[in-house]
């Protein structure tokens, strides 16, 4: 469409509003973590890349990803295997309470994570579990769990029942046939499902301070606590920044699903 | 001993509480059961809708079989429950001698060509061929031999790399055939196979079809709400209407004598001669049926011959068909009639003018056929 000079003009201002609106903040957070000043002045000093070593010097940060890394990796592996079973049950599978049984799968993810958080508590000290990383695996599988079951149900819905039928009539049994047709159709829904639920896991606090032990400790956690200790901050923004960084990797990597999805099914 | 034997074959649709079946329904098997509503039972939520109301049928070995008949008519229904995808309501499936209701589809000595074609997109179209045999543990050497030769009746010799994506509506269709073909079944199930594709290419496959049949040997049972298919192809068909057969025969005996006024009305056109028209016209009271091309176009003042039963009408419209040009007559003594007459010497022109124009129907007496009021 031809539109007027002034259009234009309006839409390319409109458009960098919004961009400044969401990067600004990371751009000054970025700014901070190579301020030379450990306390937040504006504007910034000079350069450093110091406190990037202070921050991989620092045991309770090191700690704290590798337990993100591990709480996220546990509870989206668990999610994976029963939101894909229970997705697979409720959608392909006529039983008894089948409509419930989809209901209470869904709701979790609309509970507050008070709630959660402390109904999961509660229960671990009735039966005296140990604190620790396995009880923030076991909250955080509770989400995880409604981001998977969501993500595949929302495939099986799409997919067509005939090529498992057509595998059936070929010989194959229930299980080769979810391994060899089913399994391979919901690729990408599983690994835009683990990602989202990977990342939901990893920056979760609220249930997390619930389930985990005093000795546990996730990044998000670590950070609300260092924000209090103002000689901590640099450190702060340094991890801030390099989970930013991170958090791309999933993005880029669910768009280019996506964007492979819309090609494959336009064909 | 016959290929295929169904007894009291029923099938409700819901209304099960607790029983383990596919949920959402099939492409196809959801359709047949929410098209069945007319039936009795309704369609009411939780009631079940009768989509199979009582199916025996024998089927020879060898046969290529037909079921013909409109959607919710139970066809598909029946063939789904053959292939082993539903389970019957009531009634036994017998399968050269084995009784197979309880067994599900993968120990079941058939194989199916879906309406959808359901060829594995992730695969290669020798990896999809290949698929039956790979399940069953074939050793390799044999596998390709066998996938080479599936290909080549088909047509297809050099597809083995393509992926399904990659093809016309046509060679999938081909490549859901040799997916089937290739594990050499003694019963090949054909679920509406051609109702995909465009008219020229539906011909050609269903002379191919025919050929592949006869060059194989196995029995085809084949499934189509096509009436000019069913009668080009089959060895014998059954007429499906409302969950039952209402006629089963070779194709001239569907087509000459329709037992029932739907086979009459479903396969062909209607042209009912009913109440007082058939008294007057054919001298007894009854539904009588005569095909369109059995039907001359003569002078209004003309006589008709000793053997002939005659009627006078209107022309109310005139369709040109081409080859063909089809009239439809306002009888005096009322209905209508269809008729098509061959253009061997009347042009396009010639035929619209004949519209309006006071006519005489004859036919011989021998092609006024009573039916039933089915």
């Amino acid at each position: 469409m031809v539109e007027s000079r002034a259009v234009r003009i309006a839409l390319r201002i409109a458009t960098a509003l919004a961009v400044s609106f969401l990067y600004m903040p990371l751009v000054i957070l970025a700014i901070y973590a190579f301020n030379p000043s450990r306390l937040l002045v504006w504007p910034p000093t000079g350069f450093t890349l110091g406190w990037f070593g202070e921050a991989a010097a620092n045991p309770a940060v090191i700690r704290a990803v590798i337990n993100s890394l591990l709480a996220g990796a546990l509870a989206t592996s668990i999610a994976l295997v029963l939101g894909t079973l229970a997705a697979y049950a409720v959608q392909r599978y006529r039983f008894f309470g089948r409509e419930s049984i989809s209901f209470l799968l869904v709701l979790p993810i609309a509970l507050p994570g008070v709630v959660t958080g402390i109904a999961l508590r509660t229960t671990f000290t009735t039966f005296g579990v140990d604190f620790g990383l396995m009880t923030i695996v076991i909250g955080h599988a509770t989400f995880c769990v409604v981001i998977v079951y969501n993500n595949v149900i929302a495939r099986l819905r799409r997919l067509p029942r005939s090529p498992e039928e057509a595998s059936a009539d070929l010989g194959a049994d229930a299980a080769t046939t979810f391994r060899r047709i089913t399994l391979p159709g919901m690729r990408t829904a599983l690994l835009s499902g683990g990602l989202l639920a990977f990342a939901l896991s990893f920056d979760e606090v609220i249930v997390t301070i619930f389930t985990a032990g005093p000795g546990t400790q996730t990044i998000p956690m670590w950070i609300y606590q260092a924000i209090g200790r103002p000689t901590e901050l640099p450190v702060v923004n340094v991890v801030a920044l390099v989970l930013v960084l991170l958090s791309v990797i999933p993005v880029w990597l669910a768009q280019r699903i996506a964007g492979g999805e819309a090609a494959s099914l336009s064909r | 001993m016959p290929a295929i034997r169904l007894e009291g074959l029923v099938k409700h649709f819901g209304g099960e509480p607790g029983r383990r079946a596919p949920a959402g329904g099939g492409t196809a098997g959801g359709g047949v059961g929410g098209a069945a509503g007319g039936s009795p039972g309704g369609s009411a939520q939780n009631e079940a809708i009768v989509a199979v109301a009582g199916i025996d049928l024998e089927i020879v070995d060898g046969e290529f079989f037909s079921m013909l008949g409109p959607s919710g008519s139970g066809k598909t229904t029946t063939l789904r429950m053959i292939a082993g995808f539903e389970r019957p309501t009531a009634g036994r499936i017998v399968l050269h001698g084995r009784d197979v209701t309880d067994l599900p589809p993968f120990e079941r000595d058939v194989n199916t060509v879906f309406q959808d074609y359901a060829l594995f997109p992730h695969m290669s179209v020798g990896e999809n061929v290949a698929y039956g045999l790979m399940v069953r543990k074939v050793p390799r050497p044999e596998r390709e031999v066998r996938v080479a030769d599936a290909l080549r009746m088909v047509r297809l010799e050099g597809y083995e790399r393509r992926r399904p994506g990659q093809l016309s509506g046509g060679q999938r269709q081909r490549v859901a055939l040799a997916r089937a073909l290739v594990n050499r079944p003694r019963v090949l199930l054909l679920d509406e196979p051609l109702g995909a594709l465009d008219l020229k290419l539906r011909e050609e496959m269903q002379i191919e079809l025919k050929a592949i049949q006869q060059a194989v040997g196995i029995t085809f049972i084949y499934v189509t709400h096509d009436q000019e298919e069913a009668l080009t192809m089959s060895d014998r068909l059954a007429v499906f209407n409302r969950g039952r057969i209402e006629q089963l025969g070779t194709p001239a005996d569907v087509y000459e004598r329709p037992a029932t006024r739907f086979v009459a009305g479903f396969v062909g056109t209607s042209n009912l001669l009913t109440g007082d028209s058939a008294r007057a016209i054919i001298g007894s009271a009854g539904t009588f049926t005569v095909r369109p091309e059995k039907i001359h176009l003569v002078d209004p003042a003309a006589t008709p011959g000793p053997d002939e039963a005659s009627a006078t009408g209107t022309i109310r419209e005139v369709v040109y068909l081409g080859p063909d040009t089809r009239y439809i007559v306002a009888l005096d003594a009322g209905g209508e009639l269809v008729v098509t007459q061959q253009n061997l010497a009347t042009s396009s022109m010639e035929a619209l003018a004949a519209k309006g124009r006071v006519v005489r129907l004859t036919w011989k007496r021998q092609h006024n056929l009573p039916v039933g009021d089915g």
